[in-house]
Formats: structure tokens, C-alpha cells, sequence
């Protein structure tokens, strides 16, 4: 079970909970889900939809996961960890925890609505979001979560288009107005913050749910060995955020540093290289908007 | 209103009847959304749960997808889980059918038989549970409200037998058996657990042997897991009669397993029914013999597995039979005769038989309705040798299909 003393990459236990299994090299998904068992721990039962890190995690007969997980269907995570945790509750099983990782499109379409009545119900189970912005696993198609000028196989860039023409949705938000009991986004470029995240929602009474930004080599266009460093840039240059919403309160973990590095940022990743300066503009300026509104209100 | 007719026996409806019957089984999880006519059953378990007569954990889903969904997380810990539907919730539910029997989870559910939209009805048919027929759930339809009762006890043994691990859908037309009081006996709560065992399945997580469920396969792997789930659907037949005799045995009410025949031995004329409908057919039986007319009839209790063998011995030597289907399959004909032909088709004798479509929506089927279908299958066999006649019927019906 989670010890109490403050998790970090150098006390964090050797021991791996999700391995061999087939993710693509820099995978942030895979990093994502391997941090969060490290800290969970053994005693945790995990349920995961369609998407990457089932179909990587679970080709019979060499299962990934050392603790318990199972793969739900693709709209019924949320319901499925309300079942196990009420099954578990049953049976007297109280001293474990009950994750879900399902990915953008799982989350914030097809699981939104089955999220949203596990939340509701305050069910004691932990719902983690790895977002790489789009339906990888079926080779890279727009989600709600894929944000404005992204080149994906469903919203191409051509003359008439340049990618996706929506923001990504703002599902951080819709989880808390849930009023959840903890929720928070994370990076895989911010490791530490994401540890204490991680830790913490071990410890909620509630349900608790972490958006956590994660980096997709094969889909993004982009070197595996920059996964880690553009996930982290994301936050630096305000197209993502560090923040929490806990005691029906809003908190930003980090400011924004570098906006500067955005145009720069984005034309690193084969996704965003078609970008005209009027597409980055408006990027740009969605950008200032949101973190405008969230130093006014959570600052 | 007197409800209370002795000790065991109480005058209640089949939605009554099937929530007492989940009560005695002691489930650890129900997970349930509200639908007309199955509403009563989650009513009644919530108010169980609140006054503390059921232990269970009751989860209230935003949808019969969840509903499913969150039956199936419980199974995969080890609980004994339940839920009720009907109609387009069924519909709803349908991957997670799929899914549930895929994955030998045997959870028990009770559908409500309703019809399905467009147009709109909340009225009874079995359109709903005959389009699920392939979704790999045991399929029972019961007759009255203590055979509902029995039954959603029987479910549970049946569908945790180690040989089976396949879920269970207990079906009751709507209304006709939701809505409708009967008197019903009671069993005792320590017969029924003596009868029924705490639920124990080696395919569940667990601390102890931690285990990945719900898994993918290549090619190379999928087809035998699909011929072991058939194979354990078709070994649930021997599993039915047992649990059934064992409850005869124990509560002095048995079914007859697969299917329940009326006076087949020497009938000439058979109709074969399932569900309610089957009790008014038995009038009609009883007026056409003291009329001495040798007419039959066969209830379908389980529609999957199917009782191919026992339906060949029960109906093999008469001269036509009938078949009552409160459903079409559009295009073809009523799923019940389709599966009931090609159980007869292994037979070396010939059948006259006909499809009576009935019910639709709702709509009445009379005693005298019923009479007419054995005046039809009767017709058939002494006129129809010579000319062809109509292999589909529409009984009740206004309107015509020109032929």
C-alpha cells in the first residue's frame, strides 16, 4: 500500500507492474501507467477500454500487468471500476485500490458518460486519462481531446483545412464540476508532480481522477527520445497545465514560463508542421485566453 | 388488500416475485437502470437493500450499459452480481453481453419482454431477447410468477456450475407476467442456501493469484476459446435437469428441464410456445380434448441451449406442428420456428408445420385465438397434402401481406 513518506524517482520501488508489454518506443501512455502501479502497488485492480495500453498490454498469453487488470469495453470503465469496487467492497476486500487507465477518446467521448455516473456516485476507485490527443491505437484519428490544428488521418491538413478545427475540450473542468473529491492534471514530462498526484489520490475517500498529458512518438511525428522533454515544454509554453481541484477548489501547480517557445514547440512534431503563422495565431491566442481565465479564477 | 396467505405463500407480482427470488440468492452486487416494465424488481431490491433485508451493494448506473459493464466488474472479483432490463435497454446492454459470456461471467439477469422501437411500445413481445439469442447467454422464459421465482434461484446454480460459468437471462413477457398477481410460494431462506452454495469461480481476480481477464487473441487462440463457451452452453444441459430435479427435490416444484410438454404423447397436433402464452394454450389443449380433438403442446423453457433432442422426442410422431412466435425475424419468419425446423429437419419423417406470428406489441392472444392455430395445423395436414399452404400466419393481424 502507498506509504506515506513523499514517493520519488529515487525511492520509488524497483519492482515493475507493467512490463513487456508492446507499446512503441517513448511511449507516454506506457510511462504514464508504469509510474501510477509503482505507486499503487500490488493490491490494485486495474480496468482499462479499447485503446493502446490494452492492446499492448494484454495479447494472450503473455499478460503485462503483474497486478490484477482487466480490459473493459470501450464506454463502460467508469462502470466497470464501480462494479469491481463494489464487488471488492462485498467481499471485504477494502484495503485495495481500483484504477482505470483509459486514453483520450475513452475518457473524454465514448467513457465520458459512465465516468461521469462513477463520479457521481462517489465511488472510491481512481480514473486515470493518459492523453495523447487522439485515437492512436486505431492509427491516429481526431478525439475530443485532439487540440485545434492537429493533422490526424480523420481531420487531414489540406488546402481547405489545416487539421482539426475544434479546441481540445475541457474535460478537466466538466470532471470537476462533478465537484469530484480530487482531481488534478499531470505531465509525463513532470514526473515529481505527477508522483505526488498520484499519491494523493491513493489516499482520496472518494473518486479521484488525474488527466495526465502524454506524448505519442508514432502519432505526434516526433523522435522517441524527446518524448519526456516535449511533454515537458508542453507545460512550459501554456498548451497544457499543472493543476488540481480539491475541496471544491482550484489550484495551478506551475505558471506559465515560456510562452515564448510555442511556435517553436509545435513545429517540432510532424502533427503541427503544416501550420500556417494565422493557425498558430489562433493557437496562440486560445492559449492566452485559457490562462487568462485560470489566473483569474484558480491563480 | 391481504397479501399475506399463509406463512410462504404471498399474492404478488412476477417482478415481485423475481425480486424476492434475487433476494434469496443472496447477490453481492446489483447494478440496475430503470425500465418500463422491469421497474418494479429494482424497486423492490432498492428497498431491500435500504432496510437492510439484502446485503448486496446496490449501484445506481447511469445506463444499462453500465449496468452491465458494472455486473461484470463485480464478477471479475469474485461477486455474485445481478441486474434487470428489457426491450431497448437490452439493446443498450448488447456488447456487454457479448462481453459478459465471452469473458464466463455468470451473472444473472431478468428481462422484462418488450417490445422493440420503432414504433414505440412498452407492450410485450420477445423481439427484444430473440435478438440476442447469439449473445451467449442461457436463456430461460418462464410461464407464471412462481416459475419466476424458482428460476432466478435456479439461474445462479446453473450458471456458476464450474462446467458452465455462462450468464443467465430469465425472461418474463411484460405485463402479462410483470404486472400480473399470483400467489406464489415462498421457499425458506436456509433451504435456499443449502440449495445454492457461495458463489465460488477460479475465473476471478485475486490477491492471492493475481490474474488479467478480458483479454486479446491472435488467429492462433480465439477459436477454441469460442468452442470452449459453446461447448460449456451445450453441457449446461445436463447442468439444467440436475439443478432442476435438485430443486424438485428440495421445494417440491420441478419444470422439466429444457422444455415442459402437454399431453404430446398421443397428440396428433402440437403447438410449441414460450413463455406466458403458454398457460392460455393449456386451456385451449384442455377444451379441444373433451372435444376429442388430440392436440398437444410443447413448452420451450430455454431457448439457448437449445432443447433440439428433447423437442425430437417429445414432438416425433405427430402430424403437424405449430409454432407460436411472439416475434418475426423480418424478411424470413419467427426465430422459435427457424430453430425449431432445423432441430426437426434431423428427423427421417416430414413435419407439416406452420408459423403462427402472434402478439406483436403487445397485441391479445385469446383461448379461442389459439384453438384456431390447432384448426389451422389440422386443415394443413388433410387439405394441405395436395396444395401448398401458407408456412407463415399472422394471427389477430388487420391487415394482409397479398400473397
Amino acid at each position: 500500500m502507498v506509504d506515506i513518506k513523499k514517493i520519488t524517482a529515487k525511492n520509488m520501488t524497483d519492482k515493475e507492474f507493467f512490463f513487456g508489454h508492446k507499446a512503441c518506443a517513448g511511449c507516454g501512455g506506457s510511462l504514464a501507467v508504469r509510474l501510477a502501479m509503482k505507486v499503487f502497488g500490488e493490491k490494485t485492480f486495474a480496468a482499462l477500454p479499447a485503446g493502446c495500453m490494452s492492446a499492448v498490454g494484454f495479447i494472450f498469453p503473455q499478460m503485462a500487468f503483474l497486478n490484477n487488470a482487466i480490459i473493459s469495453t470501450f464506454p463502460g470503465t467508469g462502470s466497470m471500476l464501480s462494479g469491481m469496487r463494489a464487488g471488492l467492497d462485498a467481499l471485504g476486500f477494502h484495503d485495495t485500490h481500483v484504477v482505470g487507465f483509459a486514453g483520450d477518446g475513452g475518457t473524454a467521448d465514448i467513457g465520458l458518460q459512465a465516468l461521469s455516473g462513477a463520479i457521481d456516485r462517489r465511488d472510491r476507485i481512481i480514473y486515470i486519462c493518459y492523453d495523447n490527443e487522439a485515437y492512436m491505437n486505431t492509427g491516429v484519428q481526431k478525439s475530443g481531446l485532439t487540440p485545434y490544428g492537429t493533422k490526424t488521418t480523420t481531420s487531414p491538413a489540406g488546402k481547405n483545412l489545416s487539421g482539426a478545427v475544434t479546441h481540445k475540450k475541457n474535460l478537466f473542468e466538466i470532471i470537476a464540476a462533478h465537484d469530484i473529491a480530487y482531481a488534478a492534471t499531470a505531465s509525463v514530462g513532470y514526473p515529481q508532480d505527477y508522483l505526488n498526484k498520484l499519491s494523493k489520490a491513493a489516499r482520496v475517500k472518494g473518486t479521484s481522477y488525474i488527466h495526465i498529458y502524454a506524448t505519442c512518438p508514432t502519432g505526434w511525428g516526433i523522435s522517441t527520445e524527446t518524448s519526456v522533454s516535449l511533454a515537458k515544454e508542453a507545460v512550459d509554453c501554456g498548451l497544457w497545465y499543472l493543476a488540481e481541484y480539491e475541496n471544491s477548489t482550484f489550484k495551478i501547480n506551475r505558471k506559465l514560463t515560456k510562452p515564448e517557445l510555442l511556435k517553436e514547440h509545435l513545429l517540432k512534431q510532424g502533427r503541427f508542421k503544416h501550420l500556417k503563422d494565422e493557425d498558430i495565431k489562433v493557437i496562440e491566442s486560445e492559449r492566452d485566453r485559457k490562462w487568462a481565465q485560470m489566473m483569474e479564477k484558480w491563480g | 388488500m391481504k397479501t399475506q396467505m399463509s406463512k410462504q405463500k404471498v399474492f404478488i407480482s412476477g417482478d415481485e416475485a423475481v425480486a424476492l427470488g434475487v433476494r434469496l440468492a443472496r447477490p453481492h452486487v446489483i447494478s440496475a437502470y430503470p425500465i418500463t416494465p422491469q421497474t418494479i424488481v429494482v424497486e423492490r431490491l432498492s428497498e431491500m437493500v435500504e432496510d437492510g433485508s439484502l446485503k448486496a451493494r446496490y449501484i445506481h448506473v447511469e445506463s444499462e450499459h453500465s449496468a452491465m459493464s458494472a455486473a461484470m466488474g463485480a464478477s471479475a472479483v469474485g461477486a455474485r452480481a445481478f441486474t434487470a432490463t428489457s426491450s431497448q435497454g437490452l439493446l443498450y446492454m448488447a456488447e456487454g453481453m457479448h462481453y459478459a459470456s465471452g469473458g464466463r461471467m455468470p451473472i444473472v439477469m431478468m428481462n422484462a419482454n418488450r417490445s422493440l422501437a420503432l414504433p414505440w411500445s412498452i407492450f410485450g413481445d420477445h423481439r427484444d431477447s430473440l435478438s440476442m439469442l447469439d449473445s451467449g447467454w442461457i436463456q430461460v422464459y418462464v410461464e407464471d410468477a412462481q416459475e419466476a421465482l424458482d428460476m432466478t434461484i435456479q439461474a445462479f446454480r446453473i450458471a456458476e456450475d464450474a462446467a458452465v460459468l455462462t450468464p443467465f437471462m430469465i425472461n418474463l413477457d411484460g405485463f402479462i407476467l410483470t404486472h400480473t398477481y399470483e400467489i406464489v410460494d415462498i421457499p425458506d431462506q436456509s433451504k435456499v442456501d443449502s440449495f445454492l452454495p457461495v458463489f465460488k469461480t477460479p475465473n476471478k481476480m485475486s490477491l492471492e493469484k493475481p490474474k488479467s481477464m478480458g483479454f486479446s487473441t491472435s488467429p492462433a487462440d480465439n477459436m477454441e476459446f469460442k468452442y470452449q463457451q459453446h461447448k460449456a452452453m451445450l453441457d449446461a444441459k445436463d447442468i439444467i435437469h440436475s439443478v432442476d430435479n435438485k430443486f424438485g427435490e428440495i421445494f417440491g416444484r420441478s419444470y422439466g428441464g429444457m422444455l415442459d410438454s402437454y399431453y404430446c404423447e398421443d397428440a396428433d397436433y402440437v403447438l410449441v410456445t414460450a413463455g406466458s402464452v403458454t398457460g392460455t394454450a393449456r386451456i385451449a389443449v384442455d377444451n379441444l380434448r373433451s372435444r376429442g380433438i388430440k392436440a398437444g403442446l410443447i413448452k420451450l423453457r430455454y431457448l439457448r441451449p437449445f432443447p433440439d433432442e428433447e423437442l425430437r422426442a417429445a414432438a416425433g410422431d405427430v402430424k403437424a406442428i405449430g409454432v407460436l412466435d411472439k416475434d418475426i425475424s423480418f424478411g424470413y419468419e419467427g426465430t422459435i420456428f427457424t430453430n425449431v425446423n432445423s432441430a426437426l429437419a434431423h428427423l427421417s419423417i416430414r413435419h407439416v408445420s406452420i408459423n403462427f406470428i402472434a402478439g406483436l406489441g403487445g397485441r391479445d392472444i385469446s383461448i379461442k385465438d389459439i384453438e384456431g392455430i390447432y384448426q389451422d395445423l389440422e386443415e394443413a395436414v388433410t387439405v394441405g397434402k395436395d396444395k401448398s399452404f401458407a408456412k407463415v400466419r399472422y394471427v389477430n393481424m388487420g391487415v394482409e401481406i397479398d400473397g
